[in-house]
């Protein structure tokens, strides 16, 4: 079933048809490129992605999701795996495995006012470095992988998270877009309290 | 936790954590460090992962395959039995030391239902299966819905910790009065597209709905959700909406037609929450494990399950599902645990209340097996465990036990 086929349905922030088998098949795929070594790339297009990036690390520690959300592309995956470093969300299961849909429904979900776990709402601050870019101009696609440092605090306590972002970015005509962010925390398959803020 | 988590039945993990021979996880018996093993013939093991020279735990992994764990203190090393096989230049300990006395310490006694493992210290309990009593029809539904209940827990756990009492999670599991306000954030994000969605039955007129809860005994509670729901297919049908949800039921559908529903119904819990004295939560086709750590705080685990005989398709959306109440639900929920623990604190205000439904004429019904049923907001499931509680913490001469 693609999107073009259901016209009516291409509204993805209702309806889900793009999470299908080939779309896991190349998350899968791109999961083991992280891992690559990438060669150096133009110094302008590190400098536009890390500007991507830092502009995203803003509007979320300002709780600006909904710009936040037009950041992505239509068709696009937030992730946080359980299993360090990605696994198959086919068989494990994950702390966020946002699609389009699900995405909007978990800044819906923030903006209730009803969700106790933040309410008070979390402070985040975060830094991204370490950036590193894969371009592929001829098929409209980046990859960018960072590590990140993001302090949070609520109700009186401050807590760290670190690990590794990995955004496939693609390109539309408003520019680049977050196609797939995957969200690495260190200690990913521990125990966490309140694990509720957008990373 | 000497008192309860050290006498009574406590489960442990499931069978198919401990997949092939040799594996082995650790897993806590109370505050006890645990190394579940499967020896080289299959046999189960609960070892207490305490080095019986220095204390020092031998097994620091959470889980793998090993035919022996050696404490990286001063290299004791013992079989996945228990066994000791092996003590760097033993002739200072003696002539007399003889390495079968110095084997880990077991749980005295492991026992299995259907591939849930528990283990109880007290040598003097009844059976397991007098212990879980009524309970076991309910996990027999649980785990007869897949095919050839052939359940898996092979994909993965979150682990949330909450600054409050192990009982707070137990308390919550079976109690139907709090969804219509615990979890609005999760219900008013449902109606987002204008759709009313699973849950939303507990905000009407719960009391005269069909849902009702169950103290089954020996500290067990019961919820039942599925009056609310009618036929082949409802479950899915009612479910929050999952990542690749519409082409998902599409493609199923097409390919599977009459058996379709149940391979939908599958993706989607169970529709009852079981609650299994002292620890163990099955909610949806989770597993939930409660390991207190201290009076004020808590790991609640969620395995994720998986089953045999179905479309690798169907686990997957059985992945998406069981993602979705872990990250909009549970989190409301542990915020509230964890403010109860602030109000508990309040020495002048000491007693919370639990009698909703208490003496209420006409509100329970109690059946000949002494299963206590009432209106699914009743608090009765919090009046039948304590119950079990206080005879665990007050039998004569508890202190001296274990």
């Amino acid at each position: 079933m693609t999107r073009e086929a259901v016209p009516d349905y291409s509204d993805t922030s209702r309806w889900s048809y793009y999470v299908d088998p080939s779309f896991y098949a190349d998350l899968v795929e791109l999961s083991g490129e992280w891992y690559d070594d990438w060669p150096p790339c133009a110094l302008e297009v590190k400098a536009d992605a890390e500007a991507l990036l830092h502009r995203e690390a803003r509007l979320l520690d300002e709780a600006r999701f909904n710009e936040w959300l037009d950041m992505y592309s239509r068709e696009c995956l937030y992730w946080v795996p359980v299993t360090p470093g990605g696994g198959d969300p086919r068989a494990e299961v994950s702390h966020a495995f946002d699609d389009r849909r699900r995405l909007t429904d978990r800044v819906y979900w923030l903006r209730t006012g009803l969700a106790f776990c933040q309410i008070p709402q979390s402070r985040t601050r975060r830094i991204v470095g370490n950036v590193e870019v894969l371009d592929e101009p001829d098929n409209g696609r980046r990859r960018v992988r960072s590590s990140f440092l993001l302090t949070e605090f609520r109700a009186g306590t401050t807590k760290l998270y670190s690990g590794w972002y990995g955004h496939a970015l693609t390109r539309d005509d408003d520019g680049w877009k977050i196609r797939t962010k995957q969200v690495n925390l260190l200690d990913s398959e521990h125990g966490h309290e309140n694990l509720t803020i957008v990373f | 936790m000497r008192h309860i988590f050290g006498y009574t039945w406590v489960y442990l993990a499931h069978e198919t954590q401990l997949p092939t021979a040799n594996s082995f996880r650790t897993a806590y018996l109370g505050l006890r460090p645990l190394i579940l093993t499967r020896d080289k013939h299959g046999e189960l093991h609960a070892l207490l992962n305490r080095c019986r020279h220095r204390a020092a735990t031998v097994c620091r992994e959470e889980s793998g395959t090993a035919k022996s764990f050696q404490c990286p203190y001063h290299g004791w090393t013992y079989q996945n039995t228990g066994e000791l096989i092996g003590v760097p230049w033993p002739d200072a300990y003696g002539t007399d030391f003889r390495r079968k006395d110095w084997s880990l310490a077991q749980v005295p006694r492991i026992e299995t239902y259907r591939g849930f493992v528990f283990g109880t210290l007290n040598e003097s309990a009844p059976p397991l299966t007098d212990h879980l009593g009524e309970v076991r029809r309910l996990l027999d539904y649980w785990i007869d819905r897949a095919p050839g209940g052939d359940v898996r827990v092979e994909s993965g756990a979150h682990r949330m910790v909450y600054r409050g009492n192990w009982k707070l999670a137990y308390d919550n599991a079976a109690d139907g009065y709090h969804p219509a306000f615990s979890h609005r954030s999760l219900l008013q994000m449902a109606q987002r597209l204008g759709e009313s969605r699973d849950m939303t039955y507990f905000g009407q007129s719960p009391d005269q709905g069909p849902m009702y809860v169950q103290y089954l005994g020996n500290g067990h509670n019961f919820i039942d959700q599925r009056p609310s729901y009618d036929g082949a297919g409802s479950f899915w049908a009612n479910q929050r909406p999952q990542p690749g949800r519409e082409g998902f039921e599409e493609r199923i559908r097409e390919r599977y037609g009459d058996q379709a529903d149940t391979y939908l119904d599958l993706c989607v819990g169970a529709q009852i929450n079981l609650n299994i004295f002292p620890n163990l939560l099955l909610i949806g086709n989770q597993i939930q494990v409660i390991e207190p750590f201290a009076v004020d705080r808590t790991q609640l685990t969620w395995y994720a399950t998986t089953v045999g005989g179905v479309p690798d398709e169907v686990n997957a959306m059985r992945m998406r599902t069981q993602e979705d109440f872990p990250a909009f639900g549970e989190p409301d929920d542990q915020a509230n645990f964890e403010e109860c623990q602030r109000g508990l604190a309040v020495p002048e205000v000491e007693w919370v209340l639990m009698n909703r439904g208490y003496g209420v004429e006409g509100r329970q019904k109690v059946s000949e097996d002494g299963v206590v049923t009432g209106p699914v907001t009743d608090e009765l499931h919090m009046r039948g465990y304590f119950e079990e509680w206080v005879r665990l913490m007050s039998r004569a001469g508890a202190e001296d036990d274990t």
